[in-house]
Formats: structure tokens, sequence, C-alpha cells
């Protein structure tokens, strides 16, 4: 939709004046302080919890806490990045509950930043973009981000479906920017890998990921 | 300058971003144009890029802004959290009942076209339908409608969504729910 575009870029001198206001006691302008990121808030949740109703309260919850904490911003850092670093704490704070109620390995990240051998498949042509009107492809891209480990949805999320820059992302989830490129390389090669059968074949084929297997495994 | 394919996978991610070195990237082509392998590597990953950066990719789900705008407000005034409760009751109370009376009471503002005589029935309206309101708008519209004024400013919910928030349906694009009564 056309309003989200334009809210996706805040003007900073309009949220450098809103961001005082807000300070100064104007409590109600917060929401319009928020609502250019609110999408990239709810992305961040997304990406850590996988289930559309729990990212959406880990939205409200990061929000709300924004809001009350408001007064120990400073300036120094960007709003943005200190709103989405209090989204993915409390999205990373569910899903250790999550795992923890569900007796599930909380290591679920194998230290695999090595080498990644990518799988030899036959060349993609150029995919058009209005493949995405279609609803099943969507899910089938959804569906394979959601089988990478936390780490790589992460930076995959906020890098290339967000568009961050690579210092912003390693800021917002406090790793180096190395560490954002090795993640970012690993989990494109991954999503290539698990959607070449899909996209080579022309979605004939049931997709390997569907049925759980990791070519890369 | 000669690079082999795991010096291309490696810097394969940076290539797509246009962050490496002019003779990388030409060591790189050059390699790509007698490797097939490597080649479907850097296009596979460059349509990586294009699909999931694309706006389609990222929705947030029907409603999504306006329950974070609601929550916010209800934080900054917990003295109205008992009445929005409210209101919100009394909408589910329009739409599981269907009750004659209530549906009347809530299409206040139905628009003129709509007969005098008509008794709209709200709850014949698929509660998960996709639809739009503009700002300052009192009508929900489906997505298609051509009547819908200040398009640029609509936000999409769910027709239960509008309802709630004191929507009324429109009279041409959702007239085969509204029955006479």
């Amino acid at each position: 939709m056309s309003t989200a575009l334009q809210h996706d870029l805040a003007e900073p001198s309009h949220e450098e004046a809103l961001l005082k206001r807000v300070k100064a006691g104007e409590r109600e302008l917060f929401y319009e302080l928020v609502q250019p990121y609110e999408r990239r808030v709810y992305a961040a949740a997304l990406s850590i919890l996988r289930n559309e109703a729990e990212a959406e309260d880990a939205a409200q919850e990061a929000v709300l806490k924004a809001f009350k904490h408001i007064g120990q911003f400073r300036a120094e850092a960007k709003f943005s990045t200190w709103l989405l670093q209090i989204v993915i704490n409390e999205a990373r704070m569910r899903r250790r509950k999550q795992l923890a109620h569900a007796m599930e390995p909380i290591a679920d990240q194998p230290n695999d930043d090595g080498e990644y051998i990518p799988r030899d498949f036959a060349d993609w042509r150029e995919i058009p973009s209005e493949t995405l009107e279609r609803r099943e492809i969507r899910d089938a891209l959804m569906k394979a981000l959601a089988t990478l480990g936390e780490k790589y949805r992460e930076v995959f999320v906020l890098r290339d479906m967000q568009r961050l820059s690579i210092e912003e992302t390693a800021k917002i989830l406090d790793i180096s920017t190395a560490s954002v490129k090795t993640r970012l390389l690993r989990a494109r090669l991954m999503l290539r890998d698990l959607l070449s059968p899909g996209f080579g074949g022309g979605w004939t084929t049931k997709l390997s990921f569907a049925k759980g297997n990791k070519p890369w495994e | 300058m000669g690079v082999n394919c795991e010096l291309v996978w490696r810097e394969s991610s940076n290539y797509v971003d246009g962050e490496v070195s002019p003779d990388l990237r030409k060591a790189i082509e050059e390699h790509a144009q007698a490797c097939n392998r490597c080649a479907a590597v850097l296009s596979g990953l460059k349509n990586i890029v294009q699909l999931y950066g694309d706006e389609r990719m990222s929705d947030v789900p029907l409603g999504y802004g306006q329950r974070l705008h609601r929550r916010l407000e209800e934080d900054m005034n917990p003295s109205r959290r008992g009445f929005m409760g409210w209101m919100v009751a009394l909408a589910a109370s329009i739409l599981v009942g269907g009750s004659f009376e209530l549906a009347r009471s809530a299409s206040e503002g139905v628009p003129q076209r709509l007969s005098r005589h008509s008794q709209v029935a709200f709850h014949a309206i698929p509660p998960d339908l996709r639809v739009l309101v503009s700002l300052g708008g009192k009508i929900f519209h489906v997505p298609t409608c051509r009547t819908i004024n200040n398009r640029a400013t609509a936000v999409a919910m769910t027709a239960q969504q509008a309802i709630q928030d004191g929507y009324t349906p429109c009279p041409r694009c959702l007239h085969k729910y509204l029955r006479t009564g």
C-alpha cells in the first residue's frame, strides 16, 4: 500500500522534533514517532518468533516498553535502531520462554559459520517480480525463510527484507559487521538452495523443504 | 587475477551487494562465464535478494497498525480501557446476535442510497473479509470498489474490525450482503 511506502522513511528533522515534544510531555505524539517503523518492528519480531499472533503481541509489548522508557533514549543513537533493539530483545525473551516451556534444546544455533558449499542446481532464469502476485509463491518463500536458524533469519530479515545497512543490522543485533556478512551469505545461499527446485522446476513438484529436508545437512 | 569456485561462493553475497573491488568483480564474472555452477549461484542469489526485498514480502496482518495504535492509547489512558472494552462487547453482540434493533442503530450514517426502510444485516458480511477504510470516512469498502473517497489514505482491516470500529458497509460494493428486512 502506498501509505506504507511513504511511512517507511521518517524525515530526520521531523523525527527529532517529535522526539523532543514527546519527551517534553506530549505523549500522544508517540504513535506518530513509531508509525514509520511499525512494519519493521513486526518483521523483526516475526523473524524470531515465526508466528504472526506471537509476533504482533511482541511488537505491541515492545512499543509499550519503548514508550515507557522514552526518557532513556539518547539522541546519539537512531530512534529506529533503539526501537528495533527493544523488539529483538522482547522477541528473544519470548522465544527463550517458548523453548524452555517446550523442553527443547536452546542450542538450535550451532556455531556453523564456516564454509558453506552451495548445491549444484541449474541456473535460474531471472524471476520476474510479478511472480510474487501468487500467494503460494509468497508462502513458499516465507516457509523457506522459517526453516533457517534464528541467527540467519534475523540478519536476513533486517538486511534484505527491511533493507537496513550492514552497520545498523550489526548494531541492532549486537554483533560485528563481519558476522552480519557471514550470516547473510549463509542465509542467502541456503535460501537459494531451498528454492532452486521450485524456481528451477516451475513449482510443479513438491518443494524439498516442505518435507522437512534440509539440503545442507 | 584468477579465482576458484570456493572464493566465488565466499564472495557471492558481497558481489550481489556491489561490495567487491573492481578487480575481484571482473575476476568473478570471468570465472562465472566458464563455470555453470558459479553462474547459477550468482543468479540465484540475485533473485533471492530481489524477491525477498519486495514490499509484498513484508506484509503485516490486517488491522495491525490500528491494533497497535489502540493498545498504545489504552496504555496512555487506562481509564478509557473500560469504555473501549464495553464498545467491543457491544459490537460483538451486534455481530453474534444479529439483532434487528441493534443492527439498525449501528447503521447510522449509511448513505442515502440505502432505502430508509432498509434494515442492514451486518452479520451477513464475512468477518474476515478484507476491507478498506479512508481517513475520516465512515464507510468501509472492498478494495476494488470504485467509490472509495481519498483512496490514498485508505487502511486495510477485516470487516469485523471495521464494524467494531463503527464503520458501515458501502452500499455499492457490499450490496450483496445488505438484505432488506
